[in-house]
């Protein structure tokens, strides 16, 4: 996430799970970029294989939803 | 009413000039008494008014076979050797077959077209076509999805440009080109062999790259075309050492400015150029100052009769060079009520040049903003260690789409570097692109497809 930001010149607030992820300054394009990164690294996106997928609200929800795919 | 005097291709393949020939890796055939040869085993004159389908898998044989059919058939289909198996049944009906010149006979004995011709290595033929009418010129576009369109065309309208330009400025040009002769870049070309005076190396399905360069130096080739892809290609194999022709075209993708540097560099004793046609909209113009794009008075009726026009950002095209129509009964208007071909290729102005952008159905859409994968190619491809590059679309949860691109990084770069490549690269697509532009995820890939028609695989586009 540090990564992206800097790429995106965001200045990211200090992170902690109820950090809404408007006030992390990322845009959806921001967002967009991570989950992608995220999909490479991980193999995994959350968003788009789970079909009831909240969209999430904060960092804690963002984590939760990559923890919760079932392996 | 007398018709005016119809040429045909046999008229420009006299024996006042010798040592013409046109040759493939296993083929050398002299053009000096082809006159008096035949691929047909001299049934040409069956083929007399009928609507001809050329589907010979023998490139060199299917180009000769042209010229004894051009002023005798009704029309002529040319077809590429990947056509589709499963389209052939609609361009018979569509194109109304009524004969097949082949060098597979037995495949095309059950098609339900009556007559059927082999076609064969030429052989001493005891009579003579004689030239009887202007034939219809059929092609069919490369389009990637779906069945081709069948495009047609006249012997003066595909020639156009090439009486325009006059006779090649050397004395016995040797012509070859990166593109097989039945579609439309290959085709120029290989007209302007037979219309000029010249000898034509052509392709080998299957050849390796290094050996086909090695043929074309030891056939003397002096002029040659490919599209960007093919040049890239060559450009990387490290082959083109000792190549050295005089006369480099471009045609058929966006010329950036690295690929045509890069050919400067590699051939700098020979003329380069990008031109811009197409199979409807024939050939449009060309660029010979070695930069991209094109100067913004080219818009405009110009000297030679070509007409264009900007509109809604894709070029349009009118001149006695593009196709008539397209074939068919349920074909669609192929020019406006103007007689403009909408080319569908999109340009932007910059300063006193307009630039190519990309396909108007290529474009990306991330989460409401657009781009070309084109202009982030151009982009990337800027990179001294890059070769090549591919921008594409990646479906993404939170935008509907972003972009990513796939890299070739040019000979002799350090693979251990790529991450420090990578980060140069997004730094300037940073620096020269609106952010929904940058690629989200930069890959390095060893190769990257290419379609039959030598363009850069574009499956989502």
């Amino acid at each position: 996430m540090r990564q992206v930001a800097s790429e995106q010149q965001v200045t990211l607030p200090p992170l902690d799970d109820a950090l809404s992820l408007h006030e992390t300054g990322f845009d959806s394009l921001g967002f967009a970029i991570l989950v992608a990164r995220l999909e490479d690294d991980l193999g995994i996106d959350p968003f788009t294989i789970s079909e009831d997928a909240s969209f999430p609200l904060t960092i804690g929800d963002f984590i939760r939803a990559y923890e919760n795919v079932p392996a | 009413m007398s018709p005016r005097e119809v040429f045909a291709l046999r008229d420009y393949l006299g024996p006042e000039l010798k040592g013409r020939t046109i040759s493939d890796a296993r083929q050398n055939v002299s053009l000096t008494h082809i006159l008096e040869e035949t691929c047909l085993v001299g049934r040409f004159g069956e083929l007399s008014g009928r609507s001809v389908l050329l589907a010979v898998a023998d490139q060199l044989i299917s180009g000769i076979a042209m010229t004894e059919i051009d002023g005798v058939a009704r029309r002529m289909l040319l077809c590429p050797p990947d056509l589709n198996a499963d389209h052939v049944k609609t361009l018979i009906e569509d194109a109304e077959i009524d004969a097949v010149v082949t060098d597979q006979p037995a495949r095309w004995a059950d098609v339900g077209v009556y007559l059927v011709v082999a076609a064969r290595p030429p052989v001493r033929s005891g009579t003579r076509a004689k030239t009887e009418r202007a034939t219809e010129w059929l092609m069919l576009t490369s389009g990637t999805s779906g069945a081709p369109k069948i495009v047609s065309h006249t012997l003066e309208g595909l020639t156009g440009a090439i009486v325009a330009d006059g006779p090649a400025r050397c004395d016995r040009p040797v012509w070859a080109t990166f593109y097989d002769i039945r579609r439309y870049g290959g085709l120029q070309i290989f007209l302007r062999a037979v219309i000029g005076g010249g000898s034509m190396v052509l392709t080998e399905p299957g050849e390796p790259l290094a050996d086909h360069i090695a043929r074309l130096q030891v056939r003397g080739v002096t002029h040659i075309s490919g599209t960007p892809s093919h040049w890239r290609k060559l450009l990387m194999s490290g082959s083109a050492f000792g190549f050295a022709p005089r006369y480099v075209r471009l045609s058929g993708e966006i010329a950036d400015q690295a690929v045509l540097d890069g050919l400067s560099r590699t051939f700098p004793a020979a003329s380069i150029g990008h031109a811009y046609a197409s199979t409807e909209a024939g050939v449009g113009f060309a660029v010979n100052d070695g930069l991209e794009g094109f100067p913004a008075e080219l818009v405009g009726v110009n000297r030679d009769g070509v007409e264009m026009k900007v509109e809604d950002g894709s070029l349009r095209i009118r001149s006695m060079r593009t196709a008539h129509a397209y074939v068919g009964p349920h074909a669609a208007d192929l020019t406006d009520r103007d007689g403009f071909v909408d080319t569908g290729d999109m340009v932007e102005r910059r300063g006193d040049r307009y630039h190519f952008v990309g396909r108007r159905g290529g474009i990306i859409n991330i989460g409401g903003l657009k781009v070309h994968p084109e202009e982030i190619e151009a982009v990337i491809n800027r990179h001294a260690e890059v070769r090549m590059s591919r921008a594409k679309s990646r479906r993404s949860p939170i935008t509907g789409a972003i972009v990513v691109a796939d890299v070739i990084l040019a000979d002799g770069s350090d693979q251990s570097r790529a991450a420090a490549i990578r980060d140069k690269i997004l730094a300037e697509c940073r620096a020269s692109l609106a952010s929904h532009k940058v690629p989200a995820v930069i890959r390095f890939v060893p190769s990257l497809d290419v379609t039959p028609a030598g363009k850069l695989a574009r499956h989502d586009a």
